[in-house]
């Protein structure tokens, strides 16, 4: 007779219908991506898929740990798809080669596999993408619609893979840099942000052209995540909040120099960081009080990055910075256990 | 160049004689190390350290003259605890001084028992009972399984037996065991 | 004392399940031909046999005593023969055995001698309590503490009793037949309950999902003229039938951590303890049956029983169609703190609220790793950080555990439950505190010991010390007797 302790009942889904839907929840995002960037993003998403799962086998098989329950938990696939979105829609294979090996391989199993990784394996592959290969990283597309070329399917894969162009196209003419790099590039400039978004092309009403609605429908699929109870509201929102705060300050300040909030909540990777990144139950807080700090700590953090950096964007390393803080703020903000005083 | 170590060499007794003065001034007079590592140790009484007893034992930990991985009955927990509180790394148990075995208790055979006392003798921590020509018996909640009183036995109706587990003893397994020690 | 009701932390709302086994009335279950009862069916020390093999044993009549303050003595369930007194298995996480007393029914159903107390409102307490104490009832609820104890205001003032109706698990539905069924019993052993304690007040806590149960108590408060009894409904939300949970919804108190209810001025009883105690006091008849729900997938025709003590499990599945032998896992208790059994032929004791038979189970899934969700810690209704307890219990690192505050653990189940990595959270907690206990009685043990060791040593010490005085002493004298001599000589 089975004897096993209490409880006998089991309510939870378990790890891997979790992943997966993360990854439903990120689908309409995608779309917006693909719709913006053209199917190099698919590309990418595919391509990372594919090396996650291939270095998470090997590495477990060197590990000696059991390949099939880990592999199929769906954690990889999050990680690959998480860091493919992070990357230029046309980084060469190798780019997305290295950064998804390293946040599988080092980041996440030298750590000790799921569970174990102190820092988010598809930031951690991020940053040492953009410090080895700083041009590759922030050669950005432009939007379709403002470059005027989409590339198929095929098209696309040629130029990650071979690097090749179609006939006629060259690569000034379909890369521009990203809203929140322009805007930065002018504001050192001297412009203002008033005419730093009239001059360019790639600015949009809220944030930049297309990372409007790529952000929107993050944001849609984050709160479905909350509604689906994958996640709590805490992280995302203290760290939406944070970054709000921090931009309506400055902009208030001086409205000339610092871009409005909403610019920061719908440009680059806010909302998938606030609902995809941060969230990340491995690497982040854990106690409720806890994942607010560490919300608010990487909103401001990226502002502060944003603003005054050396990067355009800042969510992975305030990502990363804020993993490290994350053993202190759960050891300070433990909830009051039932029964005890304060 | 002379500057820095003129200010260097001011900086270092300057904060010498601070440290100085702070390690008498606060001086924490706490149990003595000895009595620190003796309420570690099981209390076994066994000798298997090398040292007749427990006591002798810390006092030789305490003194740098022996190790922190000679007591068997103590268990790897033990060695950890002496471990965390002289600040050193753990290490395993010295096969030398035995290995890890279950708890045990000593049982007397009682009718091959010549009633000649040696074993009354041997024992540590008094948990034999009995008189000359009359049978012994230990006192199972006492003997803490050192076996000393095995090799004295002249008609050898000493064994040790591993301490039986009861409902009441009975505790839950860690699920690793359970699982057959796999994470 | 009305007023709002508060919200325990954490908890879950799980599917109750209760339906299959309320359809039919409560049945009393056929006579086994042998009960076996155990001598340790309660909190605190065991009861002391006070029959003999072969003596012939009455309904009613105790079978073993008390032995100390906190224990309770064990009655004869039905007429018969003492058959054996010996160590059988008992229903206990270990499968261990543990001693019985065996006897052999005689189908006569014979009482012995009882004396019911009619006007106990003329009683002493103390009396009150010497009677409950002697009746053998303890708390019906699950955890079996000596109810007497619990009825001992100690000098503290009680300002409310609470009766703890909510029967929160799934599938248990034994209180709520009760108190369908015998509500008037209940309000007058609540009735003696607050006598002997005093109490100003008095709630009767119930969850919403029984309002056939409480509609009884209702009618059989409005019957019988009793005023000062308030009947609540609390939500339905796992373990608001925890006792520090139930009392927080109702009252708004915390038990604080390390302390007992009464420390707050609160005293809490189980409904079926009311009823027992009501049975014991007005008709002189110790406590040796009790409702027990048969239920689970397992079990074709679910339902309560009234079952005698010492009855073996397999006959009440028997009784409710099911086929002992396929059972492939019997659950005592609820699925949520219940513990499964290793053998269905173990007895029912007081404890026995509920059997959960399973067949067919689906295999469990492996455990991965915590990936620190914290759904756990969501699901909690100590506000613990379970996966922080995980993670120490885990390593073996258990005074951090006991530094996140393992022993405030209620061991509910609920982390467990929504864990997605499927860690069997409660049973690493179970093992941190067995190895916490199992420490803390080494070290009192070593500490003996030590004691001891050092009484020798000093011992001998004095014995070599007197050995050589007399040595000297006789020296000595040999020395006074030839010393005289041997100056002169000189």
């Amino acid at each position: 007779m089975q004897t096993s302790s209490s409880p006998h009942l089991h309510s939870a889904a378990p790890v891997s219908s979790v992943m997966l839907r993360v990854i439903y929840a990120l689908i309409p995002g995608v779309i917006a991506y693909i719709g913006v960037f053209g199917w190099g993003v698919a590309v990418n998403v595919v391509f990372a898929s594919i090396v996650a799962l291939a270095s998470e086998a090997v590495t477990l098989a060197v590990r000696g740990r059991p390949i099939k329950p880990f592999l199929f938990d769906g954690s990889a696939l999050v990680t690959a798809f998480l860091l493919a979105l992070s990357l230029p829609p046309f980084a060469p294979w190798w780019i997305t080669l290295i950064g998804t090996a390293f946040a599988i391989v080092v980041a996440k199993q030298l750590y000790g596999g799921l569970g174990f990784n102190p820092f988010n394996p598809a930031m951690a592959g991020y940053v040492v993408l953009l410090i080895s290969f700083p041009r590759e990283m922030t050669q950005w597309l432009a939007p379709e619609t403002v470059s005027g070329h989409a590339l198929s399917f095929v098209e696309a894969a040629r130029v990650i893979f071979n690097g090749a162009l179609p006939p006629g196209l060259t690569l000034d003419a379909v890369s521009a840099a990203t809203p929140l790099d322009t805007l930065k590039t002018r504001l050192h400039l001297g412009e203002t942000v008033e005419t730093a978004r009239r001059a360019s092309p790639v600015f949009g009403s809220l944030g930049g052209l297309g990372w409007e609605w790529i952000n929107g429908l993050f944001l849609l699929g984050g709160l479905w995540m909350i509604y689906k109870k994958i996640i709590t509201w805490h992280i995302p929102l203290a760290l939406l909040g944070g970054l709000f705060v921090m931009s309506l300050v400055f902009h208030l300040y001086n409205s000339g120099a610092y871009v409005a909030p909403v610019f920061h909540l719908f440009s680059g990777a806010a909302m998938l960081g606030a609902f995809f990144i941060a969230t990340d139950p491995v690497s982040a807080c854990t106690t409720p009080r806890g994942k607010l700090y560490y919300g608010a700590g990487v909103g401001i953090l990226t502002y502060i990055i944003r603003t005054w950096g050396g990067y355009p964007d800042g969510i992975a390393f305030s990502v990363l910075l804020m993993n490290m803080a994350v053993p202190l703020i759960d050891h300070y903000t433990q909830p009051r256990v039932f029964g005890h005083k304060d | 160049m002379l500057s820095a170590i003129i200010a260097f060499t001011a900086l270092a007794a300057v904060f010498g004689l601070i440290l100085g003065f702070a390690a008498i001034r606060f001086r924490v007079e706490g149990d003595p190390l000895v009595n620190k590592i003796d309420a570690l140790l099981p209390q076994t009484q066994c000798g298997q350290c090398g040292y007749p007893g427990c006591r002798p034992y810390a006092t030789a930990i305490a003194s740098g003259e022996a190790d922190i991985n000679q007591c068997p009955p103590g268990g790897e927990a033990g060695i950890i605890a002496l471990a965390d509180l002289l600040g050193r790394d753990p290490k395993p148990l010295n096969a030398k001084h035995g290995t890890l075995k279950p708890k045990m208790v000593a049982v007397i055979d009682e009718p091959l028992c010549i009633g000649c006392t040696l074993c009354i003798q041997a024992c540590p921590v008094d948990a034999i009972l009995g008189a000359a020509k009359q049978m012994h018996t230990v006192i199972e909640q006492e003997c803490t399984g050192c076996e000393l009183c095995v090799a004295p036995c002249p008609v050898d109706c000493i064994r040790m037996e591993p301490v039986q587990h009861d409902i009441k003893t009975w505790k839950w397994q860690t699920p690793l065991e359970a699982a057959g020690g796999h994470a | 004392m009305s007023g709002k009701l508060r919200r325990f932390p954490g908890g879950l709302h799980l599917d109750g399940h209760k339906t299959e086994s309320t359809q039919c009335a409560v049945q009393r279950a056929r006579l086994p031909r042998r009960l076996i009862l155990p001598l340790h069916q309660h909190i605190g020390a065991e009861a002391k046999s006070v029959v003999m093999a072969g003596e012939r044993v009455l309904k009613g009549q105790m079978i073993a005593r008390a032995e100390g303050y906190v224990s309770a003595p064990v009655h004869a369930p039905s007429s018969g023969t003492v058959v054996e007194i010996g160590d059988r298995p008992v229903p206990h996480p270990s499968g261990l055995s543990a001693p019985c007393i065996v006897i052999e029914t005689d189908g006569t159903e014979q009482w012995c001698e009882r004396h019911p107390v009619q006007d106990y409102i003329t009683q002493d307490p103390s009396h009150l309590r010497n009677l409950i104490r002697e009746a053998g009832i303890v708390g019906l609820g699950g955890a079996g503490f000596p109810s007497f104890i619990k009825l001992n205001p100690l000098g503290k003032t009680v300002d409310t009793l609470i009766l703890n109706a909510a029967e929160c698990e799934p599938y248990i539905t034994c209180d709520d037949m009760l108190m369908r069924e015998r509500a008037a019993e209940i309000i007058h052993g609540i009735q003696i309950m607050r006598h002997a304690l005093h109490a100003a007040h008095c709630i009767i806590g119930i969850e919403d999902n029984k309002p056939e149960a409480r509609a009884a108590l209702v009618r059989a408060l409005q019957e019988l003229h009793i005023d000062g009894i308030q009947v609540t409904q609390v939500p339905t939300r796992y373990p608001a039938g925890g006792e520090k949970q139930l009392i927080h919804v109702l009252t708004g108190k915390e038990v604080p951590s390390n302390g007992l209810p009464v420390h707050i001025g609160i005293v809490c009883h189980n409904v079926a303890t009311a009823a027992a105690i009501y049975r014991a006091v007005q008709h002189g008849e110790p406590l040796i049956s009790r409702y027990v729900t048969v239920t689970g997938s397992g079990v074709p025709e679910p339902r309560n029983l009234e079952v005698l003590f010492g009855t073996p499990m397999a006959e009440l599945l028997e009784q409710c169609g099911a086929d002992p032998a396929s059972v492939e896992r019997l659950v005592m208790g609820g699925p949520m703190m219940g513990f499964g059994v290793h053998m269905p032929g173990v007895p029912v004791v007081k404890t026995t609220n509920c059997l959960l038979a399973d067949r067919h189970l689906p295999a469990a899934p492996a455990a991965m790793p915590c990936i620190r969700c914290g759904a756990c810690a969501e699901a909690c209704p100590a506000n613990l950080l379970p996966q922080q307890l995980y993670w120490h219990a885990h390593a073996g690192e258990f005074d951090k555990a006991q530094n996140y505050n393992l022993f405030d653990c209620i061991e509910c189940g609920c982390c467990a439950a929504v864990c997605p990595s499927h860690i069997p959270l409660v049973q690493y907690y179970r093992y941190a505190k067995g190895e916490i206990w199992t420490r803390e009685r080494e070290k009192q043990k070593a500490d003996v010991a030590r004691e001891r060791h050092e009484f020798r040593l000093a011992r001998l010490a004095q014995d070599k010390a007197e050995r050589e005085a007399r040595h000297a002493q006789k020296k000595a004298e040999l020395a006074g007797k030839t010393a005289p001599h041997e100056t002169t000589s000189h």
